[in-house]
């Protein structure tokens, strides 16, 4: 008779599990296998002056004000550069959530630029899965600056710079986010023969997300130059800044030994040495409108 | 021992019985919207998963926060960077149980009023909410709607001054499932 209360009881367990079971365990099983895609890696669409594998999506515009001051080393006279700073004005549009095209405008050489930047791959997760997101940049600069000597037969092809960049870039973590950038500058005309055309070089940059809207962000350029005219001490370019979000507008705020704003100037022609004080403080202030639904 | 045998029989086709109570949707429909004279915020998710189990007349929903689809992409970067925080996040639950509800209605076709009365978890924090909605028992599946309201900062979704005026203190949330004895 015991055994059989025995036996009744344990025939009474599925009962008392299935009253207590977690049916939110159930729906885990069901779920279907999906792909999560990696957004935000950056906030905006620039490292601190180079650019960010992020892109405007479909239908969005991006307006971006960048600004450098001078040296800080020119010191008080000069409120440490403050009196003295340079506008580089542009425009990206995503045509597509994957392709952005942008132009801008420097004062350095007077330069008009064209880009674009394509999506080639994403990062991702779950049923399938990408550990990096590879974009592609090409750039066209146009110095629109007067000769140097009108009476030489000048070409307008001297004026042309053109840059291919690979933007490497993952996502490690809601916190962390590292971004390599392979680039090539080609100058259609350089100061000497010493100088070569072709400028390579390896970007590395990296951001710290602190709190939902701020970040610590950090740019280094490699720069590979076997042979330059006398007379002039190239300088890697190394950058350290702060991203500010605030809805619609990301302000950057930067110091760096790079007065320039497009990869022709802050890689290729950057002669500030921070050993030295040549540091510039700077900001980027960028604004997103949606022109068009996208979706 | 022979009447131990048969109690056993009537167990097993008792318990085989029990694996047919479940009713499933992979594909259910929940939105929020909030409107100021601001902005509009409207996102919809169309991959929430639910089941509700005809013999306990209890239910659950399990939604990925990431799939909210939003018209604007700005928007929808920003509800998952700064607000649901989906990267810490990625899961809003629901489990929970209809009240006053005869559970053998649900073999009978039908509308019914009902009310659910279960815990809400949105950006890790847990809330206990009741709320009215409508069932419909047609062909063999189960429609269910209900519309409710969840005050974002309840669930510790933080909201700047600078774009207060932008996201309304409620979220009109709405349900609209059909489920499936098939999983």
């Amino acid at each position: 008779m015991r055994k059989l209360k025995i036996i009744l009881l344990n025939l009474l367990l599925p009962f008392i599990l299935f009253a207590q079971e977690d049916l939110l365990n159930t729906l885990d099983s069901i779920a279907e296998p999906t792909t999560n895609y990696t957004a935000a890696t950056f906030k905006t669409t620039r490292v601190v002056t180079g650019h960010s594998i992020e892109s405007m999506k479909e239908g969005q515009l991006e307006f971006r004000i960048s600004h450098r001051f001078q040296k800080m080393n020119e010191g008080p006279g000069q409120l440490w550069g403050l009196d003295q700073s340079i506008i580089f004005l542009s425009l990206e549009y995503g045509v597509t959530d994957w392709l952005e095209f942008g132009v801008g405008r420097t004062p350095t050489e007077k330069t008009y630029n064209g880009f674009m930047k394509l999506g080639l791959y994403r990062q991702s997760t779950g049923k399938s899965s990408m550990p990096v997101s590879i974009s592609y940049l090409g750039e066209i600069d146009i110095n629109s600056a007067p000769f140097d000597d009108p009476t030489l037969n000048n070409f307008f092809t001297s004026r042309l710079t053109f840059v291919h960049q690979l933007l490497i870039a993952k996502k490690y973590s809601d916190e962390f986010s590292l971004q390599l950038t392979p680039t090539l500058i080609h100058r259609n005309i350089v100061l000497s023969s010493l100088d070569k055309n072709d400028i390579y070089s390896l970007g590395v940059g990296a951001r710290y997300k602190f709190n939902t809207r701020c970040s610590f962000n950090f740019e280094y350029f490699y720069v590979y130059r076997p042979s330059y005219s006398t007379g002039v001490t190239y300088n890697n370019p190394v950058s350290v800044g702060v991203d500010i979000e605030t809805g619609g507008h990301v302000f950057q705020i930067m110091l760096t030994n790079s007065l320039g704003m497009i990869s022709k100037h802050y890689i290729a022609d950057n002669v500030g040495d921070w050993r030295k004080g040549e540091i510039h403080l700077g900001f980027n202030i960028s604004r997103v409108f949606t022109l068009f639904g996208g979706k | 021992m022979r009447k131990l045998c048969i109690l056993i029989l009537f167990w097993g086709l008792y318990t085989a019985a029990f694996a047919q109570d479940k009713y499933f949707s992979k594909t259910g429909h929940v939105w929020f919207y909030s409107k100021t004279p601001v902005e509009v915020i409207e996102a919809h998710n169309n991959q929430v998963a639910s089941v509700i189990s005809t013999k306990t007349g209890s239910l659950a929903f399990e939604i990925i926060n990431k799939s909210f689809k939003f018209e604007r992409a700005l928007m929808e970067e920003h509800f998952n960077e700064n607000y649901i925080e989906s990267g810490k996040f990625p899961k809003s639950t629901f489990s929970g149980k209809f009240t006053d509800f005869d559970v053998t209605n649900f073999s009978k076709e039908g509308s019914y009023k009902v009310n659910v009365e279960g815990d809400l978890n949105i950006h890790g924090v847990k809330k206990h909410i009741k709320t009215p909605g409508t069932i419909d028992i047609k062909g063999g599946k189960i429609y269910a709607k209900s519309k409710f309201i969840v005050k974002p900062e309840d669930y510790g979704i933080e909201i700047p001054g600078l774009v207060r005026d932008k996201i309304g203190k409620n979220m009109d949330i709405t349900v609209d499932i059909i489920y499936s004895p098939n999983k």
